[in-house]
């Protein structure tokens, strides 16, 4: 699986929907995931790819993780992925 | 001052499922007691309690449900849904805000702590789940409950160790009578069978390899339990103008702090509240038919009580009942009192007193009727429930029969 099909897995589960129901372009607003949902997602993709996502809920926008949209945080991942994993 | 009710009941422990299933357990003076099952088990000296079996969270709550809520708060969340459907009561508008939540606790989400101490130390592990605090907090399973049901105004969290239930209802006692809540949601859960859990009590010492036996000159220590119990207290005019049943009233209640010892229990300090309930709800000491015991089964506790309750009833002592329900579903910490109650209410509504299961030899220094191992038809009007608990703080709730 690619790292945006894994993604979009972690994402869907936390939504409760089908990944098929999950595009590039839904924000985590349009999937219905809240505030609670976003950490838990984050932490469900860091144990993923063992990786360490900089993200802090009290200042989300001034975070380098964009999380504005699927397609963002897919490319976000995939940055990381690159980086600590090197 | 106004009057308290209660009007409905709810639990899960070891015993039961729900109320008419502990109730039946202790009419039939059944042991809820087993060997202990979870991880690590092995590595304890002390491999039995008063644990849950069989029990499957997925038949009551959701995924994301179960992510936050620690065991302890599933408890009381199934035993606050019980007496909430029980009450008949539906939190709306004016009802909603002037209604709380009081729950006592000792070690809140303790095997959530436990789960992610081992996690992060003995794994190595780096990262733990987001929800381990909203998880661990003392107070969370009061916090669920007043949202799951709606409950706006007053709502927090008690925590004295093995009094922690009886000084929640205590204190929700006062909060009806006083006129500033119509409703209360109290009680207590406890759920600390986990390998930190037993570790710790093992410490001390004070814990039975093989049974609970109050008041019994064979006694040898107390086993743990786990589980809740929650009750709607209501004002009394409220529940009478909506034709509720009423279970029992609450009558009078007493804390003292024995301001001595840590873990040495003072028959002074426990006589006082005693003492003190009675004051509290007018109760002649002639009146009390039965007193459920704070009954440990250790060394200590079992006897201070049996001369407490002999010093505050004075000649009554001889008369009374007084029994430990410990014997049969463990001692549940924090939730204790509150699983307790359910044998006062039995005693008042149903006329059956539940018996000290495990007794096989007397005491001389427990020389009162400690309903031996039967269970016993008996016309009481007049019930009281003692908490003693480590750091000397001692609660006791008086109940009168409807």
């Amino acid at each position: 699986m690619s790292v945006k099909d894994r993604v979009i897995a972690i994402i869907a589960e936390q939504a409760v929907l089908e990944p098929s129901d999950v595009t590039m372009e839904s924000t985590l607003e349009d999937l219905g995931i809240d505030s609670l949902g976003l950490v838990e997602s984050i932490f469900a993709i860091e144990e993923e790819f063992d990786i360490s996502v900089p993200f802090n809920a009290n200042e989300p926008e001034k975070s380098d993780f964009d999380i504005s949209s699927v397609a963002s945080i897919v490319a976000g991942i995939e940055a990381l992925i690159a980086e600590q994993k090197k | 001052m106004k009057r308290v009710v209660i009007t409905g009941a709810g639990t899960i422990n070891a015993l039961g499922r729900d109320v008419p299933e502990t109730l039946e357990a202790m009419r039939e003076g059944r042991c809820g007691i087993s060997g202990l099952e979870f991880r690590d088990v092995e590595r304890l000296a002390i491999r039995i309690g008063g644990q849950i079996k069989g029990y499957e969270p997925e038949s009551s709550f959701n995924r994301q449900q179960m992510s936050l809520y620690d065991r302890f708060t599933q408890f009381a969340l199934l035993a606050a849904r019980q007496a909430v459907a029980q009450s008949g009561l539906d939190f709306t508008g004016a009802l909603a805000d002037c209604s709380g939540v009081v729950l006592g606790t000792s070690g809140g989400g303790l095997t959530t702590q436990d789960e992610n101490y081992r996690s992060v130390y003995e794994e190595g592990k780096n990262r733990v789940h987001p929800f381990v605090v909203p998880k661990l907090m003392n107070n969370a399973a009061a916090s669920h409950v007043s949202m799951e049901m709606n409950l706006r105004g007053p709502t927090f969290t008690v925590a004295t160790a093995c009094a922690s239930s009886n000084h929640a209802m205590g204190l929700a006692y006062h909060m009806v009578r006083g006129g500033s809540c119509s409703v209360m949601l109290t009680g207590g859960s406890e759920s600390m069978l986990c390998f930190g859990g037993v570790k710790a009590w093992e410490g001390l010492r004070v814990m039975s390899r093989d049974a609970c036996r109050p008041f019994s000159a064979n006694r040898n220590g107390m086993v743990q339990g786990e589980g809740a119990g929650v009750y709607v207290f209501e004002e009394y005019e409220h529940a009478k103008a909506r034709g509720a049943e009423i279970l029992a009233e609450v009558v009078g209640f007493a804390m003292t702090s024995d301001a001595s010892d840590i873990v040495m229990p003072s028959k002074q300090g426990a006589a006082r509240a005693i003492t003190g309930a009675l004051r509290d709800g007018g109760i002649n000491a002639s009146e009390v038919g039965y007193i459920n015991a704070h009954g440990t089964g250790t060394a200590a506790n079992d006897k201070t009580e049996c001369a407490a309750v002999a010093d505050a009833l004075g000649g009554q002592a001889d008369r009374v009942m007084i029994s430990s329900t410990k014997a049969m579903h463990g001692h549940c910490i924090g939730g204790t009192g509150a699983i307790e109650l359910l044998a006062c209410i039995m005693a008042l509504r149903d006329g059956i007193i539940a018996p000290t299961i495990g007794y096989e030899e007397p005491d001389p220094e427990c020389a009162l009727d400690v309903v031996p191992n039967e269970a016993r038809e008996a016309d009481v009007s007049v019930v009281l429930s003692n908490a003693f608990a480590f750091g000397g703080l001692n609660a006791v709730l008086a109940l009168r029969r409807a």
